[in-house]
């Protein structure tokens, strides 16, 4: 009996004695107080020393965007440090160009705020909010594509330019064992400030996209960050040339809503390609926004229509409708938004119509 | 206590009882860590100087706490306790007073919390018997030795980079053989010496 409790007493006393010697090395050694982050020059935020920058600057709500959650895998949280902050540090070399790397750029999650700082980052991010949205209805449009609308809590509004996205945050669930940030552009009007409308594709075993498809039901709350983006309307009197195919008619679907509310009568045309006449959605839509606008053309094609599509509208991809219809560029600014393998085959189409590098605006989805 | 001068030790645990080549404990680290030769070297540092004070401290906790008490066979739970919490406020230490040292080594000092040649370390220096100026050079030449190991294997691998490697093997599969075959050559070492 003895032993048992001489052996219970001793293994307790060495922890004991290492958890206090740690806790005490916590409250002294690792304790750097009260830092200072400067903001562009202009914001000074007063933080806790001694935590990650990311998790100093989500702490006073200016959300970063990342999307591994600050394990440094992700590369996404970049931010320009022009003071404090130490050397670059070995686990970020991966994620950081040797340019980005003379010009101070650090990934957020690995740079620690021992000293006080002075960092740059877009003046965009200040408006990114992050809330527990509710989820007002769920539709499928497709057998592969959901129509998700989120509402904001009471009094919350989101303030968001047409064409950029947020970033829904995917809990953990039977088969997923990690939480993850994905990011889907809006397809509603930023007129609706009280909610954001999604267009979700399903991804074989994307860990987002699943749980959307068969996890998520109408009524549950979901974590919505954003806005993020630099694709989105641009002011001008251009003519907008605007190609999308599958989920990437959501950021041109806000820009058209936008326009019709604001009375904008720039001439479009709309190229949106899919693959059969099962892949097509909110036609009804595009249908209305053509009546409203009439400086507005749709142009729907289709790739692979099959007997049963009884199709008699173009077939063929995006490109090819672009050859067809798309005369003189030049003076023209174009909106592409899908697969990288599109938008990497219409920028040179469109260059070959005169079109010049600096008007054509993309969002590839990844 | 065990008759052998601590310096014989020293390179035998260096070379012919080279902790991964011999008794492939720290491979986790060893295998993750080794594409590049200056991150491999740092954390070799890190092992080092983990291992040699480790073995002390252990060393002491074992003979002036756990023998008294006849408590050897808690020497498990013990060994592991004292060396996170130790690793851990090295790192508190060097993060806050040594900032050069932070970027060259102190990223890497978690890692290595759970490095089982660290355990393994403080258990064979108990198991053989060393004396304390024996278990410390013990300590020091596995650091040593891991780092040779870790260096070599990184120079390897860079030399490999452009190779035609299958598939299936490549980073961590090629890796394991290339181990396989180093630790061929340090087996010839083996039997010069004898250290327990």
């Amino acid at each position: 009996m003895s032993t048992i409790v001489t052996t219970v007493l001793t293994i307790s006393g060495i922890t004991g004695l290492l958890a206090l010697l740690l806790s005490v090395a916590n409250k002294t050694i690792a304790n750097y107080g009260e830092k200072k982050i400067l903001i562009n020059g202009s914001k000074e935020l007063v933080v806790e020393g001694g935590d990650t920058l990311l998790s100093a600057l989500i702490d006073q709500k200016v959300f970063i965007p990342s999307a591994c959650g600050g394990k440094g895998s992700c590369g996404y949280c970049k931010v320009t440090v022009t003071q404090g902050g130490g050397e670059i540090l070995a686990t970020e070399l991966g994620y950081v160009t040797p340019k980005e790397r003379e010009e101070g750029v650090r990934l957020s999650c690995q740079c620690k705020v021992r000293e006080d700082m002075q960092i740059q980052i877009p003046e965009e991010l200040f408006s990114v909010k992050q809330y527990d949205y509710h989820v007002a209805f769920i539709k499928d449009l497709t057998p592969t594509i959901k129509h998700l609308r989120l509402e904001l809590p009471e009094k919350e509004e989101i303030d968001f330019k047409a064409g950029q996205y947020v970033q829904i945050l995917a809990p953990k669930y039977k088969g997923s064992d990690e939480e993850v940030y994905r990011a889907y552009s809006i397809a509603s009007s930023p007129m609706d400030t009280k909610a954001v409308e999604l267009y979700i594709g399903y991804v074989k075993e994307g860990k987002a996209t699943t749980y959307v498809h068969n996890f998520l039901k109408e009524k549950m709350k979901l974590t919505v960050v954003g806005p993020y983006g630099d694709f989105f309307y641009q002011d001008s009197d251009r003519e907008m040339v605007m190609v999308a195919i599958g989920t990437g008619m959501a950021p041109i679907m806000s820009i058209l809503k936008y326009m019709r509310s604001n009375n904008i009568q720039r001439k479009v045309t709309f190229y949106f390609g899919a693959r059969t006449a099962e892949d097509l959605f909110e036609m009804e839509t595009l249908e209305q926004l053509q009546k409203d606008m009439p400086n507005f053309k749709l142009v729907t094609c289709l790739s692979k229509p099959t007997e049963k599509c009884n199709w008699s509208g173009e077939v063929g991809r995006v490109t090819d409708m672009l050859q067809k219809y798309l005369t003189d560029a030049s003076g023209a600014e174009a909106y592409l938004c899908g697969s990288p393998v599109m938008v990497d085959s219409v920028i040179p189409i469109l260059k070959d119509k005169g079109m010049p590098e600096e008007q054509i605006y993309y969002d590839k989805f990844e | 206590m065990i008759e052998i001068n601590p310096l014989v030790i020293f390179f035998a645990s260096i070379f012919t009882n080279n902790m991964i080549m011999s008794n492939f404990l720290g491979m986790c680290s060893f295998i993750a860590v080794s594409s590049e030769i200056k991150t491999s070297l740092s954390l070799g540092q890190a092992v080092t100087f983990v291992l040699a004070t480790t073995s002390v401290l252990n060393y002491l906790v074992y003979y002036l706490i756990l023998v008294p008490l006849g408590l050897e066979y808690m020497r498990f739970i013990v060994f592991i306790i004292v060396i996170a919490a130790f690793v851990q406020l090295v790192e508190m230490i060097i993060e806050r007073y040594f900032e050069t040292l932070y970027y060259s080594l102190g990223i890497f000092l978690p890692l290595i919390t759970v490095n089982c040649a660290i355990l393994g370390v403080s258990l064979f220096m108990i198991i053989r018997e060393y004396d304390l100026i024996q278990s410390f050079m013990f300590g020091l030449g596995s650091g040593i030795g891991w780092t040779l190991a870790i260096v070599a294997m990184a120079g390897i691998r860079k030399k490999i980079t452009g190779a035609k490697i299958p598939k299936g093997l490549e980073g961590a599969g090629i890796t394991l053989i290339i181990t396989g075959i180093m630790a061929l050559a340090f087996l010839g070492f083996s039997g010069i010496v004898q250290i327990q």
